[in-house]
């Protein structure tokens, strides 16, 4: 059992040792183009330029932030989506030449004081969605990027063979080099480089660099994701967090980019110029303290991280299931967290950027592997998170080792756990029904519970490995429904129904069904459903605080825009509310945790010497917010019709599920819906189906309507150019098309509520083109 | 390495103290180069009703495993040490020290601790303070949360 106070350089993984010819593989590296650039200083959170590389032209080059910029769209995830705007058309796909791969920082990013605020941003047009996406990664590399000068990333254009770009904020160079030896999957890539790369042998100096890069699995899939690395002194690897969502690595691989490499001289608590630092070390330590006294009784994040959700889940109903059929089940004790909790290193500072007492960033150390091309090593495993227990879950793996084994393998092989767990989980469930079988899935027996078969077509994408299913398979939710349809293999509503996407993003690990708040959280979202929106459930389904449709809208407008807030300024949103003070509960609005919001204004304003208020930062976000929203009606989306959401995310799809829940849902067909007790018992199960069907699907169309008027949309779902104004986004580019488009919806009548309101009840607004006034 | 066995670490005596803060002084002088104490001292001396209580560090070395860069360390002669220069002004040991004795100055964003130099044992008109030999696997530390165990 390791125990604390053990010497840096004594601390022992038990991993399998590389020996790579380092020299070799370096020297093996062309330079294409380079770029040398002066160091410059950062003033009170902001670098002040970005940075700008088209792998097709060579080109390299700084673009100055301006005072306008930052005004409105903040800082991070805003920077990225107005880069995206200057630089793409309404045409652009994720494999267009002029997509981008953006890596943004924020004012707040680099902090170390206060815990979380090492995020960095990334955006691109998806592969699965067409429209924008942005993920949120730990890792060190948002903070060197700002620390070697820069607030952004931009990446356009393709490389002809893998290179490798090299940030080298020590001597002032920007390189594109080709890396022809060099591995491609992330664990052995990102260790192979940061040894390359550093200036010395040693752990100090391996802990300035930090590498993204991809995997093989990124190449053949829309899955990919994006490993950012942050090197370990302890346990001397270098461990990685994930941007996980919308095939992020796929576009990296696809501009035949093996990794990118970044890398600071020096930094300190103050690399940021902070306007005020006492003030800031004074707001940090206060939540140090916080999280020493209180962790341990609420969220329990120092010792298991995100996992300690598994049980809430389970408890509650919620934990997804065979493919979010159910929300609980018998088994599910043995994916609790102190199964993992067993397997966890201990006693080691987990924050995936320095100073986060939050220390979420949990691993097992000498797992060794048990399939596939690595069988037989011992490696670090970074996780498992919540969201890849509940992957386990919704495909009935029940044995902590093979989650393990999953997270591993998708981490290096650059998949996103959430989307691959999802999405394999619908193809158990049609595998149940005979829509799918042996033959059908290139020989792999993909029913519920079958790890091997799991991992085994989870290394079929890593090679490449030619076939239908697995060609389609890989491509994510969406593009199968649409191939089981064309098969005519099964019913189409089926299909539809139980596929958990949306926009053509996999659903994260949350059953929905009893939450009609939650429903919006994943339909009504930018870039599809992810619970980094909006987590309404227990507020609305446990603690039933938002009863009415306004009410629901209402925390569908304010929560939306605080967590983008997160986004914008490089933070990440657990300290916010993983961690509570005492008194919490007594305050006016404890789901907004006031204090901590109090903390974020004297942060932001501690750090850029600005005098805003909480108000303004919901003003911050809801610039960006619609700006988003305002791009992807611009790329032909955005609208009511993509904020459609599959019915298993409503309500029970099959009798099995109705079963399940049978009191609950009777219960609902006499209360809400005035069907007498008599009448109920009377009725067969697919009556009682499709009456609440029905209600279902009308209730989130009503839903929609109160969202979209509080957010200041169109009934189709369109924000206004009012709103734009309004907010100070006066792009006289955006606020044209934004007119054009409420126009062709307006011609084609589109423009109108879609609840059906029967006597007593009142869409949100009863005045035409409401927003005009 | 040849393990360090003990840590010489601060004793009071309270009966003895007049609370003339000339221990604050001399480390505030040690750490800082000012003889303001206070706020720059290591070493803190307050009134309690008629006595008086020492808040320093113990040495138990709880934070050593907090550090995400390695800059709290054993030191040979056995004191928690915090270097300066890699230092990354997180304040995680701040926040985390149950007794308060990793401590920041505004004057910079690097926290401070006592080192057990013993300047202050020699500034004290009174020997109001002394240097004792503790070992430390008596007194080391570590947080260690059982769950489910």
């Amino acid at each position: 059992m390791v125990e604390g106070q053990i010497a840096i350089q004594e601390y022992k993984t038990g991993n399998t040792k590389h020996k790579w010819d380092l020299k070799k593989i370096k020297f093996a590296h062309r330079v294409l183009f380079e770029y040398n650039y002066t160091k410059g200083e950062i003033k009170k959170g902001f670098a002040n330029r970005t940075l700008f590389i088209n792998l097709s032209t060579k080109e390299i080059k700084e673009k100055k932030v301006t005072e306008d910029m930052k005004k409105k769209f903040t800082g991070g995830r805003g920077f990225g989506l107005k880069l995206l705007w200057d630089s793409i058309k309404p045409s652009t796909r994720w494999n267009s030449v002029e997509n981008e791969l953006i890596i943004t920082t924020g004012p707040l990013c680099g902090t170390t004081q206060y815990p979380g605020s090492g995020k960095s941003l990334c955006l691109t047009i998806s592969p699965a969605t067409d429209i924008i996406c942005d993920s949120n990664v730990g890792g060190f590399f948002g903070p060197y990027l700002k620390f070697a000068g820069f607030d952004a990333i931009e990446i356009q254009g393709k490389a002809k063979n893998d290179v490798v770009v090299v940030i080298d904020g020590e001597k002032g160079k920007i390189s594109v080099e080709t890396a022809p030896l060099e591995e491609t999957n992330s664990h052995l890539v990102n260790e192979q480089l940061t040894h390359m790369y550093a200036s010395e042998d040693t752990d100090r100096s391996r802990q300035k660099i930090s590498v993204v890069s991809a995997g093989k699995g990124a190449e053949n899939s829309y899955w990919g994701c994006l490993n950012f690395s942050f090197y370990d002194i302890r346990r001397k690897v270098p461990r990685m967090k994930q941007a996980g969502r919308g095939g992020l690595g796929t576009v990296l691989r696809d501009k035949k980019i093996k990794a990118i490499v970044t890398k600071v001289e020096k930094f300190d608590g103050v690399s940021n110029n902070p306007a005020d630092p006492v003030k800031l070390a004074e707001v940090g330590t206060k939540l140090h303290r916080e999280i020493r006294d209180l962790d341990r009784y609420q969220c329990n994040m120092r010792a298991v991280g995100t996992v300690h959700l598994v049980e809430i889940m389970d408890e509650y109903d919620l934990l997804p299931t065979e493919n979010y059929r159910f929300g609980s089940f018998p088994k599910a004790s043995k994916i609790y967290s102190p199964e993992f909790y067993k397997y966890f290193t201990k006693i080691i500072p987990d924050g995936c950027w320095h100073g986060c007492t939050l220390a979420c960033a949990k691993t097992v150390d000498g797992f060794t592997v048990k399939t596939g091309p690595y069988k037989g090593q011992k490696v670090t495993v970074d996780g498992p998170e919540y969201e890849t227990c509940g992957c386990g879950a919704n495909m009935s793996l029940w044995d902590p080792l093979w989650i393990l084994e999953f997270n591993f393998y998708c981490d290096t092989y650059g998949l996103d756990t959430i989307s691959t767990g999802t999405a394999i989980a619908f193809y158990m469930e049609m595998y149940e029904y005979g829509i799918l079988n042996k033959k059908r899935c290139n020989g792999l027996e993909l029913c519920f519970g079958n790890a091997e078969a799991v991992l085994e077509f989870i290394h079929m994408i890593a090679k490449g490995k030619k076939g239908e299913f697995i060609e389609v398979a890989s491509k994510g939710i969406r593009r199968v429904k649409d191939w089981l349809i064309k098969k005519g293999w099964g019913e189409e509503k089926l299909i539809e129904d139980c596929g958990m996407e949306s926009k053509g993003l996999e659903y994260s690990e949350y059953v929905t069904k009893e939450s009609l708040a939650m429903q919006g959280g994943y339909g009504l979202t930018l870039k599809g459903p992810q619970h980094d929106e909006a987590w309404l459930i227990f507020m609305d389904m446990v603690n039933n605080a938002i009863p009415t449709f306004s009410d629901k809208a209402e925390a569908l407008h304010y929560f939306p825009m605080w967590r983008t807030w997160f986004g914008l300024n490089g933070l990440c949103k657990l300290p916010w509310n993983d961690i509570e003070p005492a008194n919490n509960a007594e305050t006016n609005d404890p789901a907004k945790v006031p204090e901590h919001v109090q903390n974020y204004v004297d942060y932001q304003n501690a750090v850029t010497g600005w005098n805003i208020d909480k108000e303004e930062l919901i003003l911050q976000s809801e610039r960006c917010y619609n700006w988003q929203r305002a791009m992807n009606v611009w790329m032909g989306r955005g609208r009511r019709k993509d904020d459609w959401i599959p019915y298993r995310s409503m309500g029970p799809v099959t009798e099995m599920e109705y079963k399940s829940r049978q009191e609950r849902y009777d219960k609902q067909l006499i209360e809400k819906l005035n069907i007498s007790k008599k009448e109920i018992e009377k009725m067969d199960i697919k009556q009682k189906m499709n009456i609440l069907y029905e209600y279902r699907q009308d209730q989130y169309q009503k839903l929609t309507d109160a969202v979209y008027f509080r957010r200041g949309w169109t009934p189709n779902g369109v924000p206004t150019p009012q709103k734009m104004k309004q907010l100070g986004m006066n792009d006289p580019e955006m606020l044209k098309m934004l007119q054009e488009k409420i126009y062709e919806d307006e011609k084609k009548g589109l423009n109108i509520w879609s609840g059906k309101y029967h006597k007593g009840e009142k869409p949100p607004s009863i005045k035409k083109k409401y927003w005009e006034k | 390495m040849a393990e360090t066995k003990t840590v010489k670490v601060l004793k009071f005596y309270p009966e003895k103290c007049k609370g003339c803060l000339e221990c604050e002084k001399a480390c505030s002088n040690v750490h800082f180069k000012t003889g303001e104490g206070g706020d720059k001292s290591a070493i803190r001396i307050i009134k309690n009703e008629k006595t008086y209580k020492m808040l320093v560090c113990d040495q138990r070395g709880l934070c050593l495993d907090m550090c995400p860069v390695g800059a709290l360390y054993r030191k040979k002669n056995g004191v928690v040490w915090l270097d300066k220069e890699s230092c990354i002004g997180c304040q995680a040991c701040v926040g985390f020290c149950p007794i308060g004795a990793m401590r920041k100055s505004d004057v910079r964003i690097e926290p401070f601790k006592c080192i057990s130099c013993g300047s202050c044992v020699r500034a004290c008109p009174e020997n109001a303070l002394e240097l004792v030999e503790e070992k430390i696997d008596e007194i080391k530390e570590f947080v260690y949360h059982k769950l489910g165990a």
